[in-house]
């Protein structure tokens, strides 16, 4: 989650995705994809059996919802569904943020139930495209 | 006390009598009257007692002789001659709640003044009088005159007058003020009267004044209007005495109200100029960065015509409509890259450069980093630098430059232009052309990139900002819209998906960053656009609303038609974020930021709100797929000349 004061919104907004693109960006390189998707299917297991409904309420009551929006469509934070990054670099996003995202450790959100906010957005409807909206096209 | 007439007297006599009698009866102190205490309240509830007994004629009464009477008349009050004063200057409006400390000149503006330039807009708290005000001005480009009641009245007003001041929008706040201790009649007038009723303000407003005698009023009133015109801009302030106001005009031949003359916006040195000149030009990268550049609509041309010259980026920080959404040359959504390359900064009237070349990181401790290369050249053309005050930290951090001009940069834009323009030769225009074409290709991606975002929790309740924003452009685009709200809180969806190429269509923030500027300043833009036939729309922040929602009074009395999106996400989400925060930081109740942050438990029906108070709405409205149809609706009262509400249920940002 992400947060600004109001003073430095909108600069900071471009840092918050800025945080999360840079994350992105070390994704970018196929190696980097692999060894991340790696990583990430060594605990899919896990990932699997994270509980939607329980990860929808949770998003909500440990305030993801209010940078990420309720579908976590984005905001002031970016989009994080359908498709989230790797669960292990969303743990270790999420407990050690850069950006103006603050810190969720352990003490306040365990890891049983960040796999549950995981498989909430992994559940998360694809959405249209952009040129297949009539009020989005240029 | 004079003795009774006899019995038998003719007419005339019983009603001369009776005059004199009824004269010494209600002149007389109250204390003299037999059988009556002093009341607390200095009689004033007395005087309001529908059931007081009629004046009796005392046996004494003295007979009727003109040297007896009181002189209960004046047909001619000081408060006149203000009106004179204010009308020589212009004032369309003048926005204010009522008060007895300004009774006179209330009178005198809507009788002798004909409630006409200025006309009273009646405002139900004083926040929102000067609030209308401040959006008043960034449309129209002409400040309000504001009535504001001695002390408490000032005292309502001064978060906002606090924002006008941040935000540079000049405004005259004239206080009524009873300064003579032996003529307050009550205890009310006591406890609003003060030695210098401008002290709570006087922080940020950047002129004040008591006069004491009628000309000295007017003189000061040109003054006043002057030096709140004279960039930066700002709010002034000005007492008008009660007693100056009710008594008698002295011999009004001998007043005379001076004409007033403001001053041209002051420009950049030659030398400055040629010099920035030079460093843009000879720049591989220059960036043309802009905050309250653009005061016109002139300020906008220019600003195009000097980024077209040389082919460089723009970075608009949105404090005005400073350069079009659309224009290839726009870099606002590429800030960070365009900043991070550039060789030479232009900085117009930029409330905070630190900000702009730095971004901050740190959790518990903020830390400032440069986002720009250490050897880039920084210029800064900016009217703050002309006038600061200490107090108040609205002045941001201090940024070192390279160049400093203290001038208005819209004023300077003109010989700046020239100055450029005659330097560029062959080889330089070859490659701004270059400049230019890669500048374009770049911010073609930007639109592309926001309409797909702007699908992610497209069908989502509550709805999402993106899909509000899509909506409402469909209905408002083939429109001379004006959006008089900033779009911050709504993720800036607005500047990313519409296209926004005049000055009225954008007119910035708060200034201050006070909550509850929105709503009113809101309803003062949509007046100034009411003249031109200009569909005024206004995103509303819920939180922001309730600090003043009898606006809508306002605007349904007045008969000025806005168009009011209500961005209902039920929360102070700002502060939702903020104690979200100290909560993640504190590794406690991270479930708790709700508390005190939220308007839940009941929620707020601000569709009846607005009825109550005469507005037509509708609402809340959850599905999107309900929303073209309701702000059709809502649309078309508009256009008769009405205010009109939707209540939308939104995502939080």
């Amino acid at each position: 989650m992400i947060l600004v004061d109001r003073h430095s919104l909108q600069r900071n907004t471009r840092w918050a995705f800025s945080g999360l693109l840079l994350v992105s960006a070390a994704l970018a390189s196929p190696l980097a994809r692999a060894q991340a998707t790696s990583m990430a299917n060594t605990k899919s297991d896990s990932v699997a059996a994270g509980n939607v409904e329980r990860g929808k309420k949770l998003f909500v009551t440990n305030g993801c919802y209010q940078c990420h929006g309720y579908a976590a469509q984005g905001g002031v934070g970016p989009k994080l569904g359908p498709d989230p990054l790797p669960y292990s670099f969303v743990q270790q996003y999420v407990r050690h943020p850069t950006g103006t995202m603050p810190p969720y450790t352990e003490k306040v959100i365990g890891d049983h139930d960040l796999l549950d906010i995981y498989a909430f957005l992994k559940s998360l409807p694809q959405p249209p495209k952009a040129k297949d909206v009539p009020l989005l096209r240029p | 006390m004079a003795k009774a007439r006899k019995p038998n007297v003719d007419r005339r006599e019983f009603l001369k009598t009776a005059t004199a009698g009824a004269a010494a009866v209600v002149g007389a102190p109250l204390a003299t009257r037999a059988g009556e205490a002093r009341p607390r309240d200095g009689g004033v509830s007395s005087l309001r007692n529908a059931s007081a007994p009629v004046p009796r004629i005392p046996k004494d009464a003295p007979p009727a002789d003109s040297a007896n009477v009181e002189v209960l008349t004046v047909d001619h009050p000081g408060s006149d001659f203000m009106v004179d004063a204010f009308k020589a200057i212009g004032f369309e409006y003048l926005c204010s709640n009522p008060g007895n400390s300004f009774r006179s000149l209330h009178e005198s503006f809507i009788n002798y003044g004909n409630n006409k330039d200025p006309e009273f807009i009646t405002c139900c708290h004083e926040e929102a009088a000067v609030g209308m005000a401040h959006g008043y001005f960034k449309i129209e480009g002409k400040p309000l005159l504001v009535l504001l009641h001695g002390t408490v009245g000032v005292q309502h007003a001064a978060m906002a007058i606090y924002d006008a001041y941040c935000d540079r929008v000049p405004l005259v706040a004239v206080l009524g003020n009873f300064a003579n201790a032996a003529t307050r009649a009550s205890f009310v007038n006591w406890t609003h009267a003060a030695q210098d009723p401008v002290a709570l303000i006087r922080d940020f407003v950047k002129w004040d004044d008591q006069p004491v005698t009628l000309q000295d009023f007017a003189e000061s009133a040109m003054r006043a209007y002057k030096v709140a015109m004279t960039p930066p801009t700002m709010p002034v302030a000005l007492v008008a005495d009660s007693d100056l106001q009710q008594r008698a005009l002295p011999d009004s031949a001998k007043l005379q109200i001076p004409k007033v003359t403001v001053p041209e916006p002051p420009q950049g040195d030659t030398g400055s100029v040629a010099e920035t000149a030079r460093l843009l030009v000879a720049a591989e990268n220059p960036v043309i960065v802009a905050d309250r550049a653009a005061r016109t609509p002139a300020g906008l041309a220019r600003i195009i015509e000097l980024a077209e010259v040389l082919q460089a980026p723009v970075v608009d920080r949105n404090g005005r409509m400073n350069f079009p959404t659309r224009h290839p040359l726009n870099q606002t959504e590429r800030s960070r890259q365009t900043l991070s390359s550039a060789d030479v900064i232009l900085g117009l009237e930029l409330t905070d450069f630190f900000g702009v070349v730095h971004g901050y990181e740190g959790e518990v401790e903020t830390r400032a980093q440069s986002i720009i290369k250490p050897d880039a050249k920084l210029i800064s053309i900016n009217s703050n630098d002309l006038f600061l005050k200490s107090n108040y930290q609205d002045f941001e951090r201090y940024q070192a430059v390279d160049v400093a001009m203290a001038a208005d940069a819209e004023a300077t834009l003109p010989s700046l232009i020239e100055a450029v323009k005659m330097q560029v030769n062959d080889d330089r225009k070859r490659a701004f052309q270059d400049r230019g074409a890669k500048l374009a290709a770049a911010h073609q991606q930007a639109p592309e990139q926001d309409r797909e975002a702007a699908c992610a929790g497209w069908d989502a309740s509550p709805i999402s900002t993106a899909r509000l924003s899509a909506e409402l452009w469909e209905q408002i685009k083939g429109e001379d819209w004006s959006l008089v709200t900033n779009c911050q809180f709504v993720s800036h969806w607005p500047l990313r998906l519409w296209s926004f190429d005049k000055h009225y269509q954008y007119i910035g923030a708060e200034g201050g960053y006070g909550v509850g500027y929105n709503a009113p300043a809101s309803i003062g833009a949509a007046l100034a656009n009411r003249k031109y036939g200009r569909l005024t729309v206004s995103i509303q922040n819920d939180g922001d609303f309730m600090f003043s929602p009898g606006v809508l009074w306002t605007a349904a009395h007045h008969k000025i038609p806005i168009l009011i999106i209500m961005h209902n996400n039920r929360a102070y989400h700002q502060e939702v974020m903020e104690v979200q925060r100290m909560a993640n930081q504190h590794q406690r109740g991270i479930t708790r930021a709700g508390i005190g942050t939220t308007l839940v438990d009941p929620t707020i029906d601000y569709s009846k709100l607005a009825q109550s108070m005469g507005v037509y709405a509708q609402g809340p409205v959850s599905d999107p797929k309900d929303l073209a149809a309701a702000i059709q609706q809502a649309i078309a009262v508009v256009k008769r000349g009405e205010p009109a509400l939707v209540d939308v249920l939104t995502q939080p940002r």
